[in-house]
């Protein structure tokens, strides 16, 4: 079985959806791991979920990313190859904690964003994607104040000449659009990743698409391509 | 530094008593309780605990005439929140409450704080929050306070819920000049707790521990119970101090560490300091418990320097709890909050005496008797036995059918009806809110109720927030029946039966006999219809003194209602119309009935009677029907029929899949009737549901309308992009009809209230 380990940061508030998502309905095996934990080396995927860090007090993820177990998570990532996937706040931590590149700004409408959209599969070719279609086009919620992804022209052109671009905002036919945007994210970006392919971090909640009562099942996507990936190559 | 630093023994002059809102015969009984003069802390304490906000004076023999027992009930009013049993090894318990005048003044940290205290309401029973609700109600769309207000309020409930991670599923927000200087927000909030680890905001145990945990004192919200309890006026924006601040990342802290101190049992007993702070918790804690505190100033963690003994127990710092540790648990007690970053301090312990002490700087500054604080049936209680008058307003108040005039354009008139405030989408509202964090959200915002589900139990929990204030304005006694009537049909629309409810009842000054009366009105409308209904109250809230300026706001009895669907399958139902050919269907019938609606207030421009006529034993079996239906699986929608009549329920019918993902869909209706067309198509008639069924169904349908003794009919079938509502009737001279594209009914029906959020 595929082991995910689900921070819990105080104010995290995604953890508990994260844990159902990787353990009930995937049927692997996920526990949580304590924001001073350190040992995290059993873990095959680390999940930082959403919600709101340490209140998002200052800027969001700007303080758990001081805690005890990100410098765990930085070694796991960088030093161990082995998967970090941020969920929204996740996303923020992924970012402040320079495991990523960029940076988040209020959405453009400054006002906190919870509904269905629409993303766009731009690499198929990574631990999170494998089981998606190149330009599939996923159903999923968002929920975030601060989620406008932004970076300079320089990094924006190196996510895109990677391929770290994996989602982008597209409306329901995958056209990427102004008005398929939802938070004024630089290139519609709705999640990237490392050059190495191991860290991603997405807004959009694929714990919150894994049933159809829910509104969708796309986020089984994510979390089946996480599985297969996992039980491949590790 | 705050005006209520003063020596302790200041003489209390006639000014002092009136400050702290005392008749004169209120204080006479002060002294006969203490047999002393009192010091500045006991009046403080005595003010805050006789305020309308804290002692219900002016409510409490009316709410008697609630029923509050059921086979559901596990705990009715009077604690923190109230409790129903599911069947399973489950309980539900939610509250409703009001945070009018601290919204009033500061939107944001009113409406913040106002969620923040309600869901601590929830937790301190030992319940995971898992659902919150409001109902918001402000004055005219187009004018400048609610400019101010509504997005101060919406973004302040955004703020509180969706850090702490619970989601806000569902709610009303109305628009009505009567609410213009005195909104009203109402927070409610639904939480699940394992029947075992159930705990109760009382003390005991003898020289048991009392424990604070949770923020710092601080000078904010001194006197917040009896702020409350007043009119507001010009000066009320100087009032601010009164309002308190809201740090919901401590709450989500508090509430972790709470539900472990439960899990761990280490504790008797909890309560929120709310509304009159440490002075209510420790004085309602005691009483409960048939006990005695005493409290050391001293011990008490504070955030201001050189704060004295009378702003510590009356501050309404927020996030703050007050618990009885077991004996020898403090160490644990502690252990726990530390985890959470938190602190826990033991600031002092039970005692027989049944007084509440309060020790600063090794004196007693404090000394009082609790029975006469706490008990509604001391003698020396300031319980109020008011007597009500028929208001003046209501002798012309109903039109005279043939006095008004019917419009000659239908479309005109549904168009207008779909883009007005009290009808548009609120999306750009309940979008602001986290709505599915906890991935528990079945039914989403913008339906007739929210659909929660439980995992892992075989239940699931449909709820609604309702009231019509206009229909209680104009006639309380059935207005209160029908805010009843009305969301206990929306939480049978999703298929689920009624069990409870929780109520906050937003009046104005009930010492006008006017007033009182509208109040006792409408509490015996909905005692009448919850017992009908078999739904008893098990908690809530009163709000008296909502004026401003101008006068009272309407009377608006809001009630939270609670429902289940049971059964391995989660048999459920949504609001919105699905598939071409389904046949639409009408469970109940239309009466000529155009009084107190929208369409007269929207096109006629009257705020006039009658309310819509109800039979409350009607209204049950329209509502069984209605369920037994969803549980039988005979049909794929259901839908209330409420404000803006027939015709703009059948046009949400179309156009509300949208919000979960769907498709807008037409639809082609035939109505035979021969009653006015604005009465058919717009008027309220209540106990109504349009329902959708595929073709092989219908007969079935039929046969369980007929055994319930329910009117049905078959009025329409889904399809197309149209909605087309023929009232072309063989014997009319004057045939019209509704012909409208679904595209244009949607964007009216989203622009007319989200333009402006």
């Amino acid at each position: 079985m595929v082991k995910f380990g689900v921070v819990v940061f105080p104010g995290s508030n995604c953890d508990k959806d994260c844990l159902w998502a990787a353990g009930d309905v995937m049927g692997e095996k996920a526990d949580f791991i304590w924001h001073e934990s350190k040992d995290i080396n059993k873990y095959d995927v680390i999940i930082l979920p959403g919600g709101f860090s340490y209140g998002d007090y200052l800027r969001s993820g700007a303080i758990a990313r001081f805690s005890k177990v990100m410098d765990s998570v930085q070694k796991f990532a960088v030093k161990k190859n082995k998967l970090v996937i941020g969920i929204c706040n996740g996303f923020q931590i992924l970012l402040e904690a320079g495991l990523l590149p960029g940076a988040m700004l209020h959405n453009k409408n400054l006002k906190f964003i919870c509904k269905y959209i629409n993303m766009r599969v731009e690499n198929n070719n990574t631990p999170f994607t494998g089981e998606c279609t190149k330009g599939q086009v996923i159903r999923i919620p968002i929920a975030h104040g601060e989620g406008n992804y932004f970076c300079d022209e320089k990094t924006l052109n190196s996510l895109i000449e990677n391929d770290q671009v994996v989602f982008r905002y597209c409306d329901e036919k995958g056209g990427v659009n102004e008005v398929s945007n939802p938070n004024g994210a630089l290139y519609n970006i709705a999640g990237i990743m490392n050059k190495k392919g191991n860290v991603m971090g997405l807004m959009p909640h694929p714990e919150r698409a894994m049933k159809k009562e829910l509104g969708s099942t796309d986020g089984n996507f994510i979390f089946e391509s996480i599985v297969t990936h996992v039980k491949k190559y590790l | 530094m705050s005006k209520y630093n003063k020596a302790n023994d200041l003489e209390i002059t006639p000014e002092i008593i009136k400050e702290h809102g005392f008749k004169q015969e209120e204080y006479g009984n002060i002294l006969k309780i203490l047999k002393r003069r009192p010091t500045y802390v006991e009046l403080g304490i005595f003010s805050a605990m006789w305020s309308e906000h804290c002692s219900y004076k002016h409510s409490k023999p009316t709410l008697k005439k609630f029923p509050h027992k059921g086979k559901y009930v596990i705990q009715g009013p009077g604690e923190n929140a109230g409790i129903i049993d599911t069947g399973t090894d489950m309980a539900v318990a939610f509250k409703i409450e009001s945070h009018n005048h601290p919204s009033a003044v500061e939107p944001f940290q009113g409406a913040a704080t106002g969620v923040g205290g309600i869901l601590r309401d929830v937790f301190t029973m030992g319940a995971r929050p898992i659902a919150s609700l409001n109902s918001l109600r402000f004055g005219s769309l187009e004018s400048a306070n609610t400019h101010r207000l509504l997005p101060g309020v919406v973004s302040g409930i955004a703020f509180y819920g969706n850090c702490i991670g619970v989601p806000t599923v569902a709610g009303e927000t109305v628009f009505e000049d009567a609410y213009e200087d005195n909104c009203l927000v109402n927070a409610m909030t639904i939480g699940i707790v394992e029947k075992k680890k159930i705990i109760k905001a009382r003390a005991s145990g003898l020289g048991n521990s009392v424990m604070y945990i949770g923020a710092m004192t601080g000078r904010d919200g001194i006197h917040g119970a009896t702020f409350a309890s007043a009119e507001l006026s010009e000066e009320t924006a100087e009032n601010r101090s009164s309002v308190q601040v809201a740090d919901p990342f401590m709450e989500k802290l508090l509430l972790e560490a709470t539900l472990e101190l439960i899990d761990e049992k280490v504790m008797v007993g909890i309560q929120d300091m709310g509304a009159a702070g440490l002075t209510s918790s420790s004085t309602e804690m005691a009483f409960r418990g048939n006990v005695g505190m005493e409290i050391d100033m001293d011990k008490v963690p504070q955030r201001e320097k050189g704060m004295n003994a009378y702003e510590i127990m009356l501050s309404e710092s927020q996030e703050r709890m007050l618990l009885v540790a077991k004996k020898g648990k403090e160490k644990q007690v502690e252990k726990i909050l530390n985890k959470w970053g938190l602190h826990a301090v033991v600031i002092g312990k039970i005692i027989k005496k049944q007084n509440v002490i309060v020790r600063e700087k090794g004196e007693i500054v404090a000394d009082i008797p609790i029975e006469p604080l706490a008990d509604s049936g001391h003698p020396f209680f300031p319980l109020k036995h008011q007597k009500g008058v028929k208001p003046a307003y209501l002798k012309d108040i109903n039109i005279k059918k043939s006095e008004i005039k019917e419009p000659e354009d239908l479309e005109a008139v549904l168009k207008k009806l779909m883009g007005s405030p009290n009808i548009a989408s609120k999306s750009n509202i309940w979008e602001q809110y986290d709505h599915m964090v906890q991935t528990n959200t079945v039914t989403l915002p913008g339906s007739d109720a929210a659909v929660i589900d439980v995992k892992d139990r075989d239940f699931m929990i449909a709820t609604s927030v309702d009231c019509n204030g206009r229909y209680v304005y104009l006639d309380p006694f059935r207005g209160g029946q029908i805010a009843m009537a009305e969301s206990a049909r929306n939480v049978s629309c999703s298929g689920a039966e009624p069990v409870a409810f929780t109520n906050c009842l937003n009046f104005g000054n009930p010492e006008d006999p006017e007033i009182f009366w509208q109040f006792e009105k409408s509490v015996e409308g909905m005692s009448d219809a919850a017992k009908a209904l078999k739904t008893p109250v098990i908690s809530g809230n009163v709000s008296f003194y909502n004026e401003g300026p101008k006068g009272a706001i309407y009377p608006t009895p809001t009630v939270g209602m609670v429902g289940y669907i049971t059964g391995s399958e989660k048999r459920y139902c949504k609001q919105f119309f699905r598939d071409n050919n389904d046949v639409i269907l009408l469970i109940g019938e239309t009466l000529e009935e155009i009084g107190a609606s929208e369409y007269l207030k929207e096109v006629h421009g009257l705020i006039k009677g009658p309310v819509p006529d109800i039979n409350m034993k009607k209204e049950a079996l329209v509502q069984k029907t209605c369920r037994d239906a969803v549980k039988k699986g005979l049909i794929k929608s259901a839908h209330d029929v409420s404000k803006g009549g027939l015709a703009v329920a059948l046009s949400e019918c179309c156009v509300t899949g949208t919000l979960h993902g769907e498709k807008a869909v037409g639809a082609f209706v035939e109505l035979q009737s021969d009653l006015r067309q604005d009465a058919l198509l717009f008027g309220e008639t209540q106990s109504r549901i349009i329902v959708t069924a595929q073709r092989e169904k219908v007969a079935a349908l039929k046969k369980l309308a007929v055994k319930n003794r329910v009117i049905i009919s078959e009025i329409g079938k889904v399809g197309g992009s149209r909605l087309i509502i023929n009232v072309d009737w063989a014997s009319r001279k004057n045939p019209k009809k509704i012909n409208l594209g679904i595209d244009e009914i949607t964007e009216i029906w989203s622009k007319g209230v989200n333009k402006y959020v």
